[in-house]
C-alpha cells in the first residue's frame, strides 16, 4: 500500500502504535479506565484502526454525543423534507445526512420519490449551486459543530456578498463544551477522562476545556484523528490519572492551539448567536446551540419560510441517548443488531457513519 | 446522417437501417455480425459454455481512462474470465436517448470495437432502441457474453481452506474515483484514470499453468474489494484475514479518499480480480500476474484462516477490525 | 464530526487557494485564516482551510513518537 502522504502516513506508523499500546497497558490499573471520546470522527477512527481489542481490560472507550447526525432531532429531517416537498426547494446537504431517519422517512428515501437533494462537499458548493440556478430556492442543510460552523458562516457571508435571494441555511449547529459539562456532571456516566475533538479544538482553542477539567476534575487531552494521535492521547489521559491530576493537554499541537482560530471564532460570532437547543437522545442543553443571527435572517431557512424546526423528545425503545452519553455500550441496547441495523436504522447512532452503533456493527466489537 | 439520434432511428424503418448500415456497421465489421440477421450464427463451439449478462449505465459516459463502450466489453469479458471462460462472442444492446449527439454514439462504438479487438472477442449481434428525451441518460448498454471454459476449470469456493492466500491483481478504487472526478460536481482535480481493462489475458493462462491451485476468482466491481470478499467468504463459508499494510492503493486515490472520507475497500474497480489460491503457489502466481501489464501491482492481501466466516483485517495500528458489507454507496462526508 | 486533512498550498489569490494532497488538487476558501503563503500546510475541512499546520510542531511530535518507539524497542531486546 502506498504510504507516502505527508502528515497522514507519518501518524500511522505500526511500530510506534505497538509501542504506545504497550505503554498504555503498562500504565493501566486493575480496572479499565473509562474514557470518553467526545467526537464522532474519533469514534470511527478508533473503530477503523481496530484498537479496541488491543486496549481491552486497560481502557473502556465510551462514545460521546459528538456526532452531529446523532444529535440532530428527527424534526430537523422532517423540516428539510417539507421545505423540499412543499416549497420546491432544492436541498443541498453533506452526505452524512442522507440516511438519517426523520419521523417516518429520510432524505435518501424521499430522493427516491422525487425530492431534489444534491450532496455537496462544501457549503460553498451549495452557494455556487444557488448562484447558478437563480430561479430555484436552494436550502443548505447546515449541520455540524464548531468545526463546521465557521464554514457555514462563510457560506452565508458569501451568499450575502453576492446578494443571492435564493439561498438559505437550515441550521442545526451545536457546541461541544456545554454537552461535555452535562456528561461530566452525570453520576451515572462516570467519565475518568475526555479525549477531546481535534478540529473543534482547532477552532475554539484547547483552553475551552479548562472549566470542565477544573470543575469536574476530569483530565482532558485534545488528540488528532490518526491512530498514533489517538493512542498517544489515551496514553496521556492514563498518565494524568496515574498522577492524580486533571489538566488540559494538547496532543494535536501541530494544529490546535490554546486560543484557537480567532478569525474563525469571529466568523461564528458574526453569523451566529448562542441559544438553547435539543440534542437527540439527551434533551435540551442550555447554551449549546448556535442559531443564525438576526442580521442574516434572510439566509435563515426557518425564518425565511416560516418553518421552525420542532424538537420533541422521543418516547421509543431507542436508547441512542444512553449510548450517546456513554451510559451503555451499543451492544447493551435491546434494539442493536435486531430491530436496528445499518440497512434499517432505528435511531441516529446506527445511521450515521460516525454513530457509535454503526461503528460497532461495521467494524466489529472484536 | 443526422448529427443527433432521433426517435425515428429506433422505429425500425429506413432511419434505423441507415443507422445500422452507415454508423454501427462501420465499427463492427465481422462475418458474424455483417449479414445483420436477427441472430448471430456462431457455429459449432467445443467445450463447456459459460454465459453472462450485464447492463452499463455509467454517467458520464466518458471519463479518464475509459468510457461506457470499453466498460461494456471489458465487464462482460471479465465476468467470463473470472469463471475460467474465454469470451467468444458478445451482444450489444443500445438504448439511446433522443437527442444524443451522433458523435457521442460513434465514440462509444469505436471504444467498443477497440476493446473487443484487444480482448479477442466478436461483437456477434446487437439491437438499438431509442427512448424519448428525458427517459434515458444519454446512452445505456446491455450485453450478454458467451464463453468457453479453459481447461475445464470451474470456480470452486468449497475448495477454499485455511492457509490459502487472497490475491488482488492491482490497485483499488481507480475506476470509481475516475468517474466521480469526471462528474465534476466535487471540483476535485486528480490524476486518476479508470482501470477498465479486459483480464482474460491476465487470468486465463494461470489456470493451466498452476493446475489445482486457483480456487476461486471474482471481479470486484460495485462495492469494491470489500463487498466481493464478503461474497466470496460467504460462498466458501470461510474466514478471511486481510493485511491493511498490503492493500495496493494509488496515492492519488488515497488523496481523494482522505478528502471525502471514503474507504478504498468499497470503491468499484473495472480492471481487477480477486483470487483465492493455494498457499504454496501464492508467490509464484503473484509473480506470474506481475509479468502482465494489467497485473504489475498484484499483491497478496490476506489469507484464509481457521474458524468461522466473514472478513476481518489486521490494521496498520496492529488491531483487528471487521470488513463488513457497506450499507449503500459511499457519500462524501464531513464527519 | 470534523474530517479534516493536511494539505499543501500551491497557489493563492482572492480569498481562495489551491491545495494539494497526494497529488490531488482542489480550490478551497482561506477566508478563515489571516494569510497563507504558497508552500504552507493547512487543515482542510468542508472546502475551507480552518488552520495552519505547523511543520515544526509536527516534527517535534514525530520525534517524540520515534523516541517512544525506540524506547519500547530496547525494552523488548
Amino acid at each position: 500500500m502506498n504510504r507516502n502522504i505527508k502528515y497522514i502516513d507519518d501518524f500511522r506508523d505500526p511500530a510506534t502504535a505497538r509501542a504506545l499500546v504497550a505503554r498504555i497497558r503498562r500504565d493501566a490499573g486493575d480496572a479499565p479506565v473509562r474514557l470518553m471520546e467526545v467526537c464522532g470522527t474519533h469514534t470511527v477512527a478508533i473503530a477503523r484502526c481496530g484498537i479496541r481489542p488491543l486496549l481491552s481490560g486497560a481502557v473502556t472507550m465510551l462514545s460521546g454525543p459528538g456526532c452531529p447526525v446523532c444529535v440532530t432531532p428527527d424534526g430537523y429531517i422532517d423540516a428539510a423534507i417539507a421545505l423540499g416537498r412543499e416549497r420546491g426547494a432544492l436541498l443541498a446537504s453533506f452526505g452524512d445526512m442522507l440516511r438519517v431517519p426523520g419521523k417516518s422517512s429520510s432524505l435518501e428515501k424521499e430522493k427516491g420519490t422525487g425530492l431534489e437533494v444534491r450532496v455537496v462537499y462544501s457549503p460553498l458548493d451549495a452557494v455556487a449551486l444557488a448562484a447558478g440556478l437563480p430561479d430555484r430556492e436552494v436550502v443548505f442543510l447546515g449541520v455540524g459543530f464548531e468545526t463546521t460552523a465557521p464554514a457555514i458562516g462563510g457560506a452565508i457571508r458569501t451568499a450575502a456578498s453576492l446578494c443571492l435571494k435564493n439561498f438559505s441555511v437550515l441550521a442545526s449547529v451545536r457546541t461541544i463544551p456545554e454537552a461535555m459539562g452535562v456528561l461530566a456532571s452525570d453520576p451515572e456516566v462516570r467519565i475518568e477522562g475526555f479525549l477531546c475533538p481535534a478540529h473543534v479544538s482547532v477552532v475554539i482553542g484547547t483552553d475551552a476545556y479548562r472549566p470542565v477539567a477544573q470543575r469536574y476534575g476530569i483530565p482532558c487531552v485534545v488528540a488528532g484523528f490518526e491512530p498514533l494521535d489517538i493512542l498517544m492521547g489515551i496514553s496521556m489521559l492514563l498518565r494524568q490519572k496515574k498522577e492524580g491530576v486533571a489538566r488540559v493537554e494538547n496532543e494535536y499541537s501541530r494544529v490546535a492551539t490554546s486560543a484557537g482560530n480567532r478569525r474563525a471564532q469571529d466568523m461564528i460570532r458574526d453569523v451566529f448567536v448562542p441559544c438553547d437547543t435539543g440534542w437527540r437522545g439527551i434533551g435540551v442543553i442550555p447554551g449549546s446551540g448556535l442559531r443564525i443571527a438576526d442580521r442574516y435572517a434572510p439566509f435563515d431557512a426557518e425564518r425565511k419560510f416560516g418553518a421552525p424546526v420542532v424538537f420533541a423528545r422521543e418516547g421509543t425503545a431507542c436508547r441512542c441517548g444512553d449510548v450517546l452519553k456513554g451510559k451503555i455500550l451499543p451492544v447493551d441496547c435491546p434494539l442493536f443488531g435486531k430491530a436496528c441495523v445499518p440497512e434499517e436504522p432505528y435511531g441516529p447512532c446506527m445511521v450515521s457513519s460516525e454513530g457509535s452503533c454503526a461503528a460497532y456493527y461495521k467494524y466489529g466489537d472484536l | 446522417m443526422h448529427d443527433k439520434i432521433l426517435l425515428s432511428h429506433g422505429e425500425g424503418g429506413k432511419r434505423t437501417r441507415d443507422l445500422i448500415a452507415k454508423v454501427i456497421a462501420r465499427y463492427f465489421d465481422n462475418p458474424v455480425l455483417s449479414p445483420f440477421f436477427d441472430a448471430g450464427l456462431l457455429g459449432r463451439i467445443e467445450g463447456e459454455i459459460a454465459f453472462t449478462t450485464d447492463g452499463y449505465v455509467v454517467t458520464p459516459p466518458f471519463f479518464p481512462g475509459g468510457d461506457i463502450g470499453r466498460l461494456a466489453v471489458c465487464g462482460t469479458v471479465n465476468d467470463l474470465a473470472v469463471c475460467g471462460a474465454r469470451a467468444v462472442a458478445i451482444s450489444c444492446g443500445l438504448i439511446l436517448e433522443e437527442g444524443l449527439p451522433m458523435a457521442t454514439l460513434e465514440r462509444a462504438l469505436a471504444a467498443m470495437r477497440d476493446a473487443a479487438k484487444e480482448a479477442g472477442v466478436t461483437v456477434a449481434c446487437g439491437d438499438t432502441k431509442v427512448v424519448e428525451r428525458g427517459k434515458g441518460d444519454g446512452i445505456f448498454v446491455t450485453t450478454a457474453g458467451v464463453g468457453v471454459s479453459v481447461d475445464g476449470w470451474r470456480p470452486a469456493p468449497s475448495e477454499i481452506r485455511p492457509g490459502d492466500r487472497i490475491l488482488l491483481t492491482g490497485t483499488m478504487g481507480d475506476h470509481q474515483v475516475a468517474v466521480l472526478i469526471a462528474r465534476q460536481n466535487l471540483a476535485i482535480e486528480a490524476p486518476v484514470r479508470s482501470d477498465v481493462a479486459p483480464l482474460s489475458g491476465l487470468l486465463l493462462p494461470l489456470l493451466p499453468r498452476f493446475p489445482g491451485k486457483v480456487r476461486f476468482m471474482r471481479d470486484p466491481t460495485r462495492g469494491g474489494v470489500g463487498v466481493t470478499l464478503n461474497e466470496m467468504a460467504s460462498a466458501a463459508n470461510a474466514r478471511f484475514m486481510l493485511e491493511e499494510a498490503r492493500l495496493p492503493v494509488r496515492e492519488s486515490v488515497r488523496g481523494v479518499c482522505e478528502i471525502l472520507g471514503f474507504d478504498p475497500l468499497y470503491l468499484a474497480n473495472e480492471g481487477k480480480a480477486v483470487l483465492v489460491v493455494a498457499g504454496d503457489a501464492a508467490e509464484a502466481i503473484v509473480a506470474a500476474l506481475r509479468e502482465h501489464p494489467y497485473g504489475r501491482e498484484a499483491a497478496i492481501i490476506g489469507e484464509v484462516r481457521e474458524g468461522g466466516s466473514g472478513v476481518r483485517m489486521r490494521t496498520l495500528a496492529g488491531g483487528v477490525r471487521a470488513v463488513d458489507y457497506p450499507v449503500g454507496d459511499q457519500l462524501p462526508r464531513i464527519c | 464530526m470534523c474530517l479534516g486533512v493536511p494539505a499543501k498550498i500551491l497557489e493563492t489569490g482572492g480569498g481562495a487557494a489551491v491545495i494539494e494532497l497526494g497529488g490531488v488538487r482542489r480550490e478551497i476558501s482561506v477566508m478563515l485564516l489571516d494569510d497563507v503563503s504558497v508552500g504552507e500546510w493547512v487543515i482542510v475541512h468542508a472546502g475551507f482551510a480552518i488552520e495552519k499546520l505547523s511543520e515544526g510542531e509536527a516534527e517535534q511530535t514525530l520525534a517524540l513518537f520515534r523516541e517512544i518507539a525506540e524506547a519500547e524497542g530496547s525494552r523488548d531486546s
